[in-house]
């Protein structure tokens, strides 16, 4: 595998926060987050970001119910 | 507080959304519940609320604004919102922002309501707020059923549409037709913004994002009323995933409920002048002409210092029986005594008994009903009728006419019959009857110097004539006490 070029966005998500409602999961374009196997404390299937590959288009978060379930990172280009 | 359970981001990344600003950092309402919000997964409030407090924060108005929350189930939104918040009444959100806008002008303020509240209940506070222009935002939140109490039917419910209270769905027959609430404002000349929103995908999402700040930033501007109507899932409520709930808002609802800007007069709209504010206290006098304060309120002379008349004054409308109690309550002020006066009229008192309630008293009054008067001024035979029987025992009673009918007569009170009326005529107009009977009352009963009746005289009849005829007419109602009646005051 050739050498990874740097990563331009990532998702995080407060899987206490996230009340596994999926649309984060309908939004994300390159089909990155889903959601988890296992229960949070609240019973729901907190979504998951797969780790690589985020554009940080920010849609998730856009979609997302949860005022601070999801935070979306960015590598700004340089001014 | 423990971290938020997240992975770190690689290097070299910038934090581009997390929670606004205009959010708490945690909820109180419920000491376990303090990460999220109460409501339903998939739920749109919880999207609108974020471009709301979005765009709170980028026009930097977190410190002024005031959101008012309705009833549904965005009621707690005050425990999200880290602004100054109002919860009102069902319905009556417009109506409250409205006050706190003209208030204080200076704050943004938001009111937030779903469809049962603003469609339904409120109807008439939406619509008189906007016809007014207000200068307010509304975020309308149209799901299109009541989601809180268990999914009865709105009036923005689609045609053909279950809800519990429409199990056959909706009948046009029965409940009409789903109410466009952007269009019928958009029928009123005042609203500057309106616009029509959806929360079915990530693009629609995006759009409210802008309508929702441009709402605000109408306020920020001074400009007038400004709506924004979010076409919004409940996936609880109308029983599917918050996908399919999506999916709905995307394909059905906003095909019945059109998207896009209904209204933008935001180019042209004048600007909301500044709220006049009343006249300081010490203008009252010259607006209302009263004059100055010491004859306001002169202290209680020695004579009066048991005075407690209670008098009901009733007659035909147009004998001047509001009058003749203006006369006495004025009279009363002007002798330094606690009055009041309690006109009563209206289409039940038309052609019957109109009648008004004064009370004259050396000590506060309590009540201004005159329940037991111990002063009846009946200037027709109903009044006599109808108010005789409450009359306290040694009370006086003023009667317009010859005699009392036989079956209307009390011998524990004292009654004077006089056609006061009549009397009137002869001295020219017998619409000062009401002066007639007054003075047969101060000669009769005494309750207050005529020094205060004729000053209070002089204040409520401004034609030299009249007032004139007033005088003559208190003379004559005077004498008439000394003439000779088959039924005097024993």
């Amino acid at each position: 595998m050739a050498a990874e070029k740097p990563e331009r966005g990532y998702v995080t998500i407060d899987d206490e926060e996230c009340k596994g409602c999926g649309l984060c999961v309908e939004s994300c374009v390159p089909k990155l987050l889903r959601l988890g196997d296992a229960l949070n404390r609240s019973g729901y299937h907190a979504a998951t970001y797969a780790g690589r590959g985020c554009t940080g288009c920010g849609l998730c978060f856009l979609v997302c119910p949860e005022p601070g379930a999801i935070r979306v990172y960015k590598r700004l280009q340089a001014a | 507080m423990p971290e938020p359970n997240v992975s770190a981001p690689p290097e070299g990344l910038t934090l581009i959304h997390s929670k606004a600003a205009a959010f708490y950092d945690h909820y109180e309402r419920k000491s376990e519940l303090q990460n999220q919000t109460h409501y339903c997964p998939g739920c749109g409030h919880g999207v609108a609320h974020k471009l709301l407090a979005r765009a709170i924060d980028e026009l930097g108005v977190q410190d002024r604004t005031v959101l008012v929350s309705p009833v549904g189930c965005s009621v707690f939104a005050y425990y999200y919102f880290d602004v100054g918040n109002v919860q009102a009444a069902h319905g009556r959100a417009p109506a409250v922002a409205t006050g706190i806008k003209r208030a204080r002008p200076e704050a943004i303020v938001i009111s937030y309501q779903g469809d049962g509240d603003l469609a339904a209940i409120g109807t008439a506070e939406i619509l008189h707020a906007a016809n007014r222009g207000e200068a307010i935002t509304v975020i309308f939140i149209n799901n299109a059923i009541y989601g809180m109490t268990g999914g009865q039917l709105a009036p923005t419910t689609p045609v053909g549409c279950w809800s519990t209270t429409s199990p056959y769905g909706r009948n046009i027959w029965n409940e009409g037709y789903p109410l466009h609430v952007v269009e019928t404002l958009a029928s009123l000349e005042a609203p500057v913004y309106l616009e029509r929103v959806a929360l079915g995908n990530s693009k629609q999402v995006m759009q409210a994002a802008k309508a929702i700040r441009r709402g605000v930033e109408n306020q920020v501007k001074g400009l007038g009323f400004s709506l924004i109507e979010v076409l919004s899932p409940c996936p609880t409520i109308w029983k599917e995933t918050p996908v399919e709930a999506q999916r709905r808002v995307r394909e059905e609802l906003a095909q019945l409920y059109p998207l896009g800007v209904v209204r933008d007069k935001t180019k042209d709209a004048p600007r909301r002048p500044a709220p006049s504010f009343p006249p300081p206290l010490t203008a009252l006098p010259e607006l209302l002409d009263i004059e100055e304060s010491e004859t306001l309120a002169p202290p209680v002379p020695a004579s009066h210092d048991h005075a407690d008349w209670r008098i009901k004054v009733a007659g035909f409308g147009g004998q001047g029986v509001l009058m003749l109690g203006e006369v006495l309550a004025e009279a009363g002020l002007a002798a330094g005594l606690e009055v009041s006066w309690l006109p009563s009229y209206g289409p039940e008192m038309r052609s019957g008994t109109s009648n008004c309630h004064v009370r004259l008293s050396a000590r506060p009054v309590d009540s201004p009903l005159v329940t037991q008067p111990n002063v009846l001024v009946a200037l027709n035979e109903p009044s006599l009728r109808k108010f005789l029987p409450e009359v306290a025992p040694g009370g006086y009673v003023l009667y317009n006419g010859p005699e009392p009918p036989a079956d209307c007569r009390r011998p524990d009170v004292r009654l004077l019959a006089r056609e006061f009326v009549a009397l009137a005529d002869r001295l020219g107009d017998a619409r000062v009857g009401n002066i007639v009977t007054l003075g047969a009352l101060l000669e009769a009963a005494g309750v207050v110097e005529e020094q205060f009746v004729d000053r209070a005289l002089a204040r409520l009849v401004k034609q030299a004539r009249l007032l004139d005829l007033d005088r003559k007419a208190l003379a004559a109602g005077r004498e008439a006490v000394h003439q000779e009646a088959p039924h005097d005051i024993p």
